[in-house]
């Protein structure tokens, strides 16, 4: 009755999974892409958050209430990034 | 089923080991929940000054150790492998095996920190340590003091965590040689081991958003 | 029946005497009685700050204090009331009593947690009294940067310091709560069958656990910037202070609703018990509950309108302030309706719960009047202002909390209050209330400024009956604590359930026994399962 125990593949798989991404953000980091070097690396540690979360923190095989907090985490962190930025981005000076 | 206490470690306010081990998890996940927004107000002032002065910023992220801070990221990655390994030897129930992993995960979080303290120090001897010996040669001075106060106040909390993880790991590390956990209960193991997984995610954006703002030149 | 039951059964305080048996308690109805007493402490000290200030007002020419001492009185104030008094009441005294007993547990999901929440709450509070004992500080609760960081000559450091610890109980208690809930429910006793009380706590605790850590990292880099020059709101080197009143009012607003939802919680209670009738749209309640919770962070830039926050912000601000009124709007037209056509028992704990709801709409219908952003560019920072937080806070909250005292108290002491005694002091509270308060809006709409100690000579009037009126109100508050205490010993027997109410809390005896229930309650019935108009034997009261 004990929580869905994974097989150590799977931990060995994310592992490179991360590492893999891990090369690549800084990889990245190398080329000059505009605004979109901080989107992708954005993009890349959320992909690496969700990866350590959904298995190594067992969230994919834990309960509904467990995946409503940890999304209630990050909900509340974008209604705060979102109505502060949406002072900062529109101080026009005329 | 109630008032019937099947173990010792059901505690007196619980029916069931059941019941208490869901309630070790959930209660674990609500303070994550506290701890996404505590990190979350220090990633605020950084989008804000970020996004109000970008050039001093990339100028500023040229003093990061591209290089250590990623082997750092490596560590704390492998950290989270042997701590997810210790919570399944735990499921197991192979108690050498939760000690061996739990060691293991404490020696990279203090590697982690060890590599930190070189950093650290070499900001100091470059004197930017806001507060204590800074001075910026570059232009926008002030804006980079702000770089690395937020460099130095989130990498310092980061590293805060780390060391009451370490603290709470060796705890874990001593009740499981007492033998105080078993293949049915073991929450505890469980527990410890989000909370050190929270610490690793901190890092995975901390890594790009403080080092790789601006490597090409 | 009720003669037979006495107090001499074994219960939660004659289960073990002597003061430690207190300070090392997991009990959590001993954690409550702690927290009663040592937030009663820190009401009467907020209360001597709130006299020195009425009193310093009765003169234009503010003779009583100097300026500066003004500043402190205010801003110590406003953070004993606020952080020490008001947030804390409800979910750690009656919180922490009644929700395990609701919802048929044991206790806590995490008694020790409970115990410690209490410790850190005393911790925190020794370090801000100690920087009043100090000289005091003279910020104003809002520690509004670059006065605060760089500038203000007082005891700042150790006063955030005391705040920051003080979030961690609140935090632990909400996680305590919310934890409990999902997880130690008796049998049967599914969401939609929770007595709303419990509705109201769970929405608090969900703002407690993530608004909480916002303020609490915010202060601390205040601190930082004070202790070790690290200026990262101060504009000399670029920071902005702007930066910090979001990030203050990303908790200071919600964190009016974790001073008021329990408050409303409480009121659901009271008003089905004494018109023994089925609350009107139950489900509605629950629900706006989490919509408070969700919306109240939707809106804090309305505290920012003249700030130097963009008006587009300001603009979006303003009109999602009139959204979060919605919710709170089906609030007091449920109560109104289940009160409507109901035959109404007029006891103590109701007539504050009226008290709550007549004032809590002036609160909240001034509240939309400032939300207003052109409007609010008039009556920011005056005495408008004030009034309106007051009618919240004081007119709301704790009336809902003198309700919750005085519905409880047989329950937690086992006797009744004088029944007299107690009609007199919320009669007083009432029209004290009102007349300390409601000058001010005038005063406000007049022009007259917050947070100074002198004021135009044509204002002197309104302002002598407000300081008129808080004398009032002081009496009103001084009352209830001699009656109370007066019960303890000679108070008559309260027996299990003096008002007939429904709520596994009632089923226990009183005082409850340490773990509540001798076994496990199953629940086969809505809330509020009263029937219409009939109160069954009445024992108090009678
Ligand atoms: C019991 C009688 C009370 C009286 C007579 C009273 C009086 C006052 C007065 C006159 C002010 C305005 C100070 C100024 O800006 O110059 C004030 C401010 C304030 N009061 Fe009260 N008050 C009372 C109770 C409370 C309670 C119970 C609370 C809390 C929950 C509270 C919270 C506040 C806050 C937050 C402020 C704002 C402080 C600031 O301006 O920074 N008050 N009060
Ligand atoms: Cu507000």
């Amino acid at each position: 009755m004990n929580g869905h125990v994974v097989s150590r593949k799977v931990y060995y798989f994310i592992f490179a999974a991360l590492m893999v991404l891990l090369i690549l953000t800084i990889s990245m980091a190398y080329f000059d892409l505009g605004p979109f070097n901080v989107i992708i690396a954005l993009v890349i540690a959320i992909i690496k958050a969700t990866l350590v979360i959904l298995y190594f923190m067992h969230v994919r095989y834990g309960s509904r209430v467990t995946w409503v907090f940890v999304s209630a985490g990050f909900f509340w962190l974008i209604i705060m990034f979102t109505l502060t930025m949406s002072d900062f981005v529109t101080r026009f000076s005329f | 089923m109630a008032n019937e206490h099947s173990s010792h470690y059901v505690a007196h306010q619980f029916d069931d080991l059941e019941q208490q081990k869901e309630a070790g998890t959930l209660g674990m996940w609500t303070f994550l929940a506290t701890e996404i927004l505590f990190f979350g107000g220090m990633f605020m002032a950084y989008f804000v000054y970020r996004f109000s002065y970008p050039d001093a910023f990339a100028a500023a992220s040229h003093y990061m150790d591209i290089l250590l801070g990623g082997i750092n990221t490596g560590v704390l990655l492998v950290s989270s492998l042997t701590m997810a390994l210790a919570v399944h030897a735990a499921q197991e129930g192979k108690r050498k095996q939760i000690i061996l992993f739990l060691i293991i995960t404490m020696v990279f979080g203090v590697t982690f920190l060890v590599i930190k303290g070189f950093e650290y120090h070499h900001k100091y001897v470059e004197h930017l340590v806001p507060g204590w010996n800074f001075e910026y040669k570059g232009p926008n001075a002030g804006k980079a003091e702000i770089y690395f106060i937020l460099y130095f106040v989130m990498t310092g909390f980061h590293a805060l965590h780390l060391i009451i993880g370490i603290g709470v790991l060796s705890v874990i590390a001593m009740m499981t040689a007492r033998g105080n956990f078993t293949k049915e209960y073991y929450s505890p193991v469980e527990v410890s081991g989000l909370y050190w997984h929270f610490i690793d995610i901190v890092w995975i954006f901390l890594y790009p958003l403080l080092y790789l703002i601006h490597v090409h030149k | 029946m009720e003669a037979s039951e006495s107090t001499d059964h074994v219960n939660y305080l004659n289960n073990g005497y002597g003061v430690k048996s207190w300070l090392l308690t997991t009990d959590h109805k001993r954690i409550a009685i702690l927290y009663l007493i040592s937030i009663t402490i820190f009401f009467m000290i907020g209360g001597f700050f709130a006299l020195v200030i009425r009193l310093t007002l009765l003169s234009p020419e503010g003779t009583l204090v100097s300026a500066d001492t003004y500043n402190k009185m205010f801003t110590m104030h406003g953070i004993t009331m606020i952080f020490f008094f008001l947030i804390p009441s409800i979910p750690a005294v009656f919180g922490n009593f009644l929700v395990p007993m609701m919802i048929g547990a044991r206790d806590l999901a995490f008694p020790k947690i409970n115990l410690l929440s209490w410790y850190v709450y005393i911790v925190g509070g020794m370090f801000t009294l100690t920087a009043m004992v100090m000289g005091g500080v003279d910020t104003g609760w809002t520690f509004y940067t670059p006065f605060s960081s760089g500038y203000s000559h007082t005891n700042v450091v150790p006063t955030v310091i005391g705040v920051f610890i003080l979030g961690f109980s609140s935090i632990l208690t909400g996680l305590n709560f919310i934890v409990t809930i999902h997880k130690m429910r008796a049998p049967g006793l599914t969401w939609f069958r929770l007595p709303l009380f419990i509705w109201a706590h769970y929405a608090t605790s969900v703002i407690q656990i993530l608004g909480t850590p916002v303020i609490a990292i915010t202060l601390a880099l205040v601190g930082f910037e004070r202790i070790a020059g690290v200026g990262i709101f101060d504009p000399n080197i670029g920071g902005d202070p702007i930066l910090f009143q979001h990030l203050f009012w990303f908790y200071s607003h919600p964190a009016v609703y974790i001073m008021v939802l329990p408050a409303m919680g409480v009121v659901s209670e009271v008003v089905t018990c004494f018109s023994r009738r089925k609350l009107f749209g139950y489900r509605q309640m629950a629900f706006a509950s989490m919509a408070i919770a969700v919306f109240g962070f939707l809106v804090w830039g309305h505290h920012m309108f003249v700030s130097g926050q963009s008006v587009y912000a300001g603009m979006a601000f303003s009109a999602l302030s009139f959204l979060v009124a919605i919710p709170s709007a089906v609030k007091v037209f449920n109560w109104t309706a289940t009160l409507y056509k109901g035959t109404i028992r007029f006891q103590t704990p109701v007539l504050y719960a009226f008290g709550f709801i007549g004032l809590f709409t002036i609160g909240g219908l001034t509240g939309i009047v400032l939300a207003t952003l052109p409007v609010d560019v008039h009556v920011h920072d005056t005495y408008f202002v004030i009034a309106h937080f007051h009618y919240i806070m004081v007119g709301g909250a704790v009336m809902g909390y003198m309700a919750a005292l005085h519905f409880w108290w047989p329950k937690m002491t086992g006797k009744l209050y004088s029944e007299g005694w107690s009609k007199l002091a919320a009669l007083i509270l009432f029209v004290g209330f009102n007349l300390t308060f409601f000058p001010q809006f005038i005063l406000g709409y007049l022009g007259m400024p917050r947070r100074y100690h002198i004021y135009p000579p044509e204002f002197q009037v309104l302002n002598v009956l407000s300081t008129a009126g808080a004398s009032i109100l002081g009496l009103g508050y001084i009352i209830p604590f001699f009656y109370l205490m007066w019960s303890l010993r000679k108070g008559k027997t309260a027996g299990d359930n003096p008002w007939n109410a429904k709520g596994l809390e009632w089923l226990t005896s009183s005082p409850p026994p340490t773990f509540n229930f001798e076994k496990t309650p199953i629940v086969n019935e809505e809330a509020y399962a009263y029937t219409d108009g009939v109160f069954e034997e009445d024992v108090a009261g009678g």
